[in-house]
């Protein structure tokens, strides 16, 4: 079951899998048993409604909350997945927040980025600094800039940017597309896409459903804390229910900008 | 008062006060990073003046005991999560740490004519055995309640320091002591006098805080110690654990606070609880700048220095009750100012 996932042809090895992951705040349970499975090269996405337990379900599986379930990342096991070490294994979170350090240059949050390659014996944070810079070059003519001057687009790519600093084997990627303008989604999306293809593993939470979908190999759709539904991407997009519910009629327009 | 004592108090304000500033800035550090108002911090500075006395006095420094206590206490911790977690591999560097770096200061001291030695490298001894407190009080006492409300914090400080306070009577008796200065040079100065133990007090301020900040600005350490304090959940995905940067921030303020006690030693007699009201004055400097500002800091530890030597000479009885009143209005301004911020938002 390991080496087949999500039923594809292709001979994918897994990077994650979660099973019977639950997060409760107190009594109430916002994520219950979830199940979901990441292989390498892949983009999955988790859609869902406000409130469906997206954010959770990335904070648990990085260790920010506190869960029960098993986490398999990267062919070991974490019971309770402590944040420093998930990180030290090679998984990245990139909050909806951003949390970036606003009082610090783009320079020194892209440097921090690295601090934990750095601490275990990897010194080449800056030829991964050009890397980034390719990818985003206005993060270059901001360097000097503190991160809390940046309008909300460069935040967004700051936040990536600092979490490819690592070199992860799995970024995650928490609502990227929240707040920002049409075609600055656009750019993320696109950017999303050429991670992918420099082999970066992606679990992608996401409201925009339309170009969620788009980009990703595997779909999972989240409803009040439960998996509803799941299937690849593509299938998901035509879904009768899926259409109804997440991506409207229509959608021409929205459409023309995911892509 | 004429100009030649006016100058004579400007300098003993200006020796204080940079004293007051490292401590000061080692209190805003301890806070924006663990979010610990650190009472103790005083204690660092007795500790580190009176165990050079007792390495002056060629006596082995009963700190060294502590340091070995706390050190096997943290060993006795540390060796159970890891062999929990699976990482033996942690072993060697944890006990050499914990355990194998106080027993060899111990056999050091023991075996060394460490009293016959250069002031520096008595000096050296002296941080080495107290330094290393800052880290294990931080990995003893404050990571296990590092996610607790900032008042449960401050009542455990306040706690820790009247711990440290009762061990260093113990450690050191109720007598005052002073150490020998730098160097006996004197220079005149137009009609004053300098002594070469007050350029060496602010030098070595200027040095420390100049230093600091290079770590601060250039280091990959000194950034993300930055960094947890300005937003810890950040720091946290980048790898960068509260633990650690508790640690590495303790170390800091231990550094600091020993430093300045080795430092005044010469100039004042330190008793085993004179570090309090000297950690207190630099916090009353720190709070001018909101525990929050280095520059404000540093400014307010000046002013408090400054007030101190005049207030001692015009009205010396009173000169504490006139230092710790300037809090008042510094509050009051701060809570002003405070309020209005709100209301803009």
């Amino acid at each position: 079951m390991n080496a087949n996932i999500h039923g594809s042809n292709l001979i994918l090895k897994t990077v994650l899998e979660v099973r019977d992951l639950t997060v409760s705040y107190g009594k109430v349970e916002a994520l219950s048993n979830a199940n979901i499975k990441v292989g390498e090269g892949q983009i999955v996405t988790v859609i869902g409604p406000n409130g469906a337990g997206k954010t959770t379900m990335l904070s648990a599986i990085m260790g920010l909350l506190e869960s029960r379930g098993k986490v398999d990342f990267d062919g070991t096991i974490e019971g309770v997945p402590v944040v420093e070490r998930m990180v030290a294994r090679g998984m990245n979170l990139v909050p909806e927040k951003r949390e970036l350090f606003g009082e610090m240059t783009v320079e020194d949050n892209l440097v921090l980025g690295a601090f934990q390659r750095h601490r275990s014996g990897h010194r080449d944070h800056a030829q991964t600094m050009e890397e980034v810079y390719q990818l985003f070059p206005r993060l270059k003519e901001r360097r000097s800039q503190l991160a809390g001057t940046l309008s909300g687009g460069e935040r967004q790519m700051l936040a990536v940017g600092r979490a490819l600093m690592a070199k992860p084997k799995l970024l995650m990627l928490d609502e990227p597309s929240l707040g920002l303008a049409p075609l600055i989604v656009r750019e993320i999306f696109r950017i999303i896409s050429e991670l992918r293809r420099r082999g970066v593993s992606i679990l992608l939470v996401e409201q925009n459903a339309r170009a969620a979908l788009q980009v990703a190999d595997y779909a999972y759709v989240l409803e009040t804390g439960e998996i509803a539904m799941e299937g690849p991407a593509r299938q998901l997009a035509d879904d009768p229910r899926v259409i109804e519910a997440y991506l409207g009629l229509g959608g021409k327009h929205q459409e023309m900008l995911s892509t | 008062m004429d100009f030649q004592i006016a100058m004579l108090l400007g300098q003993d304000g200006i020796t204080n006060g940079a004293i007051y500033a490292l401590l000061a800035l080692a209190l805003v550090l301890v806070f924006a990073v663990t979010r610990v108002i650190f009472i103790p911090q005083g204690e660092f500075v007795s500790y580190g003046a009176l165990t050079l006395v007792m390495i002056q006095a060629g006596a082995i420094p009963a700190t060294v005991w502590l340091l070995l206590g706390a050190g096997l206490l943290a060993a006795a911790l540390d060796v159970r999560l890891a062999l929990r977690a699976g990482q033996p591999g942690r072993l060697v560097r944890l006990l050499g740490w914990y355990v194998a770096y106080p027993l060899a200061l111990v056999a050091l001291l023991y075996t060394l004519p460490v009293k016959d030695f250069p002031m520096a490298a008595q000096i050296l001894f002296a941080l080495a055995v107290v330094v290393p407190m800052g880290p294990l009080m931080y990995r003893l006492i404050y990571q296990p309640i590092a996610a607790a409300p900032v008042l449960v914090l401050l009542i455990v400080s306040v706690a820790v320091h009247v711990a440290m306070v009762g061990l260093g009577l113990l450690f050191f008796g109720a007598e005052g002591s002073r150490t020998p200065p730098f160097s006996e040079a004197r220079f005149e100065m137009g009609p004053v006098m300098v002594s070469g133990q007050t350029i060496w007090v602010v030098v070595s301020s200027l040095v420390l805080i100049v230093a600091l900040y290079q770590f601060f600005e250039r280091t990959l350490y000194g950034k993300a110690l930055r960094a947890t304090a300005i937003n810890r959940v950040g720091a946290r995905l980048m790898g960068i654990s509260p633990a650690l940067a508790g640690r590495l921030t303790f170390f800091l303020a231990a550094l600091i606070g020993a430093l300045s006690g080795v430092l005044i030693a010469p100039i004042t007699t330190i008793y085993y609880d004179t570090g309090f009201l000297i950690g207190l004055k630099g916090f009353v400097a720190a709070i001018v700048g909101g525990l929050a500002s280095y520059p404000m800091a540093a400014a307010g530890a000046l002013l408090v220095g400054l007030l101190e030597a005049f207030s001692s000479f015009w009205a010396s009885a009173h000169k504490e009750v006139i230092v710790f009143t300037l809090i008042i209005p510094v509050l009051l301004w701060r809570s002003l100012r405070g309020r209005h911020v709100e209301e803009e938002e």
